[in-house]
């Protein structure tokens, strides 16, 4: 006799399987919005596994800072080659360009809260009433009350109060013209298991994220790789380091830590040993302690 | 942190907490967090830097688990927040929420999936209303086990007497409720006693600390087995050349065991058929199970759509129109008898109308008040509705996924409340039967 039993990180991929399933069944223009990180990987296969045999029957979206590590953006690529999805791309340079965002002026300028214009713009054109996000909720504090089904107003607002209480299984798509979802499939997912599932499946993953040798300028205790997006002050210097990326953002904002984990299993010692958050190297999140809050508020991811 | 076989094979903990904000709940769980090595450096930096800014002096550990500004200018907690930590043995996930009678609505939705609840207890106060309040709503949503946390036990003197007096009082309050396990540990989450690490200060307490029992509670008896339930969410069609054919129903196992080769019944339509094949994430399976993601290929063509639900035939769910409920009302805009509504349940939606209200229920006293003609936000209570389409449910006793449903606003799109079935069928005609009534 079977003991009826699923281990937690299978729960957890049927369960992300199911919130899939859900958005394709009660949205009508949904939309996958990729990355090239790891999270946004995982979301690919598992929506590959929903919807297996039939393609994913929504487009990828990828908004495009510029800032990008040119590997995340050579994987990307062969990634929709491979798996055959529609791929949708959008510039925040073509929106600085339209007037549309304005350029960070300062020492420390980037694109991070620009992409929300570029998003709300996308959405806007391809009237994408849906889009799912590989985002979690251990990530960050403002991500921690977060539902599944996130309402956005019709400006891509995201105000706290409103949210719907999601209970049992039962998720209320329901909106009104213009408005739309963000759907986080991975909520309850944790750096870990997203690592663990990314070996268990064998998922192939952005060279950056394993230990090379790279330049990098410390910059208050954030290691930023040499990129043509970023103007060194008088005192400071590119030093080469043995680094790898724990998590993947724009360029300009992304720390590196100093690692020689070259292999998934390696690299899960170092997640599991970890003394610092994921996105503790994110200095898009050290501006304020409110940082990511303010930020969805405007209609972020 | 363990092996990778060891996190290959850990099972899965959801448990919610309860308890006032006075009562040190934020507290314990950020001790649970600190003492299980599961908050990070930086998030540790960003509370000290935080009690530092508030000037206290003990870290307040409250502040890991507050996140929304609002919530760190006042102090208090008022949504639910989800925090994720694993052990060797378990991954947990914590529903954290607010202990105010304004905020029932936010405890009912973190306690929809838990497996277990913490009630916390202060225990210089002991029993107060708001541990009956938390005990009942944990008791009504069907949570299977129960851990009272009896905490500031540095502030009785670490009293064995004091200890077995709390406990002898919610013995008492907790006859009326029909929760199976329930078990008592006395801790200080201040000091960290019996948290994670047993106490030196209680050696006239034998259990365990909090954390082994959250390790070690068996929870594999909490799910349906029993009552085979598929609840088809949608049709995958690739319609291509390689799979022209192929039709595949996919949904979410809410009950009990399906093999291929099952004879299967669609409902409502009725039609018969048998499964070809079940198909989950990682292959082709030989049985599938709640909570599992699959997709089901059957021998014939039958009609078989979103909200309908794939059942065997000798134990079907009850079909009705008619449905008695507890309800936990979310919305400001009160509950009454001719309020038309949406129902979700399960993968249908259907329009209904509030027939009756039979009762409220004090959430102070627990006693029922009959003749309430209303129930408004943050009450529960219990109603007779009836919804236009046949509806395939098991009372929420039976089955928590085919025996909940939520109430829609068709205006505003907001969800109003939350619904456990009772019953189905007109309350005058003999229940059908796989169904009990439920203690309320």
């Amino acid at each position: 006799m079977s003991s009826y039993h699923l281990t937690h990180l299978a729960q957890l991929e049927h369960e992300a399987i199911f919130i899939m399933r859900e958005v394709a069944a009660q949205f009508e223009r949904p939309a996958l919005l990729f990355s090239g990180g790891k999270d946004s990987i995982v979301m690919v296969r598992l929506a590959q596994k929903a919807f297996s045999p039939a393609k994913i029957p929504f487009p990828l979206v990828h908004v495009d800072t510029g800032h990008n590590f040119p590997e995340t953006i050579a994987f990307r690529d062969r990634m929709v080659k491979e798996t055959g999805a529609r791929l949708i791309v959008r510039y925040v340079a073509d929106s600085i360009e339209a007037g549309r965002a304005q350029e960070e002026k300062g020492p420390n300028p980037s694109r991070n809260s620009l992409q929300t214009v570029t998003l709300l713009d996308t959405i806007e054109e391809f009237k994408f009433d849906a889009c799912l996000g590989g985002a979690r909720r251990d990530e960050e504090k403002a991500r921690a009350k977060e539902r599944f089904f996130s309402h956005r107003d019709e400006f891509g607002q995201w105000d706290p109060k409103n949210q719907r209480p999601e209970l049992w299984n039962l998720f209320n798509g329901r909106k009104h013209p213009g408005e739309h979802f963000r759907v986080f499939p991975l909520s309850n997912w944790t750096e870990m298991d997203v690592w663990q599932y990314i070996a268990r499946e064998g998922l192939g993953i952005p060279t950056i994220y394993f230990s090379h040798r790279r330049r990098t300028v410390n910059r208050a205790g954030v290691l930023l790789a040499e990129t043509p997006f970023i103007t060194l002050g008088e005192s400071e210097d590119y030093v080469e380091r043995v680094v790898r990326f724990r998590t993947v953002g724009d360029a300009t904002c992304t720390g590196a830590v100093e690692s020689t984990a070259s292999t998934l299993a390696e690299i899960i010692q170092e997640v599991a040993s970890a003394r610092v958050t994921e996105r503790g190297a994110r200095a898009d999140d050290k501006r304020s302690e409110t940082a990511m809050e303010d930020r969805k508020k405007a209609g972020y991811f | 942190m363990s092996s990778d076989q060891n996190y290959l094979s850990m099972d899965l903990l959801r448990f919610t907490t309860a308890g006032s904000v006075d009562d040190g709940k934020s507290t314990l769980i950020g001790r649970l967090l600190y003492d299980s090595k599961a908050i990070f450096d930086d998030q540790l930096e960003a509370i000290e830097r935080a009690t530092e800014q508030r000037g206290e002096e003990h870290l307040n550990l409250s502040l890991l688990t507050d996140g929304l500004r609002a919530e760190r200018e006042q102090g208090i907690t008022i949504d639910v927040a989800y925090r994720y930590f694993a052990t060797p043995r378990r991954k947990f996930i914590i529903a954290d929420t607010p202990g105010h009678i304004q905020y029932t609505r936010n405890m009912v939705t973190g306690a929809s999936t838990a497996n277990l609840a913490i009630v916390l207890v202060d225990a210089r106060k002991g029993i107060v209303e708001q541990t009956c309040r938390h005990s009942f709503i944990a008791a009504l949503l069907r949570i299977q086990h129960l851990i009272v946390a009896v905490n500031k036990m540095d502030l009785v003197d670490w009293s064995e007497d004091r200890f077995n007096e709390v406990v002898r009082h919610y013995k008492d309050f907790a006859s009326r409720l029909e929760i199976p396990d329930i078990r008592f540990i006395p801790l200080s989450a201040l000091h960290g006693d019996n948290v994670v690490d047993p106490s030196a200060r209680m050696p006239w307490y034998r259990g365990g600390s909090l954390l082994y029992t959250l390790e070690t509670v068996y929870i594999g008896s909490d799910v349906n087995h029993v009552d085979a339930r598929f609840p088809v969410q949608t049709v995958i069609r690739p319609n291509n050349d390689e799979h022209h054919d192929y039709r595949g129903f996919a949904g979410r196992i809410a009950g009990g065991v399906f093999k291929p080769g099952d004879e299967v019944t669609a409902l409502p339509s009725g039609q018969t058929s048998r499964i070809k094949s079940i198909t989950g994430p990682s292959g082709e399976v030989a049985e599938a199970f709640a909570p599992m993601s699959v997709a089901m290929t059957l021998e014939d063509e039958i009609d078989v759509s979103r909200g309908d639900m794939l059942v065997k035939a000798n134990n079907a769910p009850h079909g009705s129109q008619d449905i008695e409920a507890m309800v936990c009302w979310f919305s400001e805009k009160r509950l009454q008898p001719g309020g038309k509504y949406l129902i979700r349940h399960t993968t249908r939606e259907a329009k209904c109308v509030i027939k009756t209200v039979r009762y409220k229920v004090d959430i102070n006293t627990l006693h029922r008040v009959p003749g309430e003609a209303e129930i408004g936000m943050n009450d529960i209570g219990r109603i007779h509705l009836r919804a236009a389409q046949t509806l395939l449910c098991d009372s929420y006793q039976r089955n928590r996924a085919t025996g909940s449903f939520i109430l829609v606003d068709e205006f505003s799109n907001a969800t109003l409340g939350a619904g456990m079935i009772v019953a189905t069928g007109l309350p005058d005609l003999p229940a059908g039967g796989y169904l009990e009534m439920g203690g309320l």
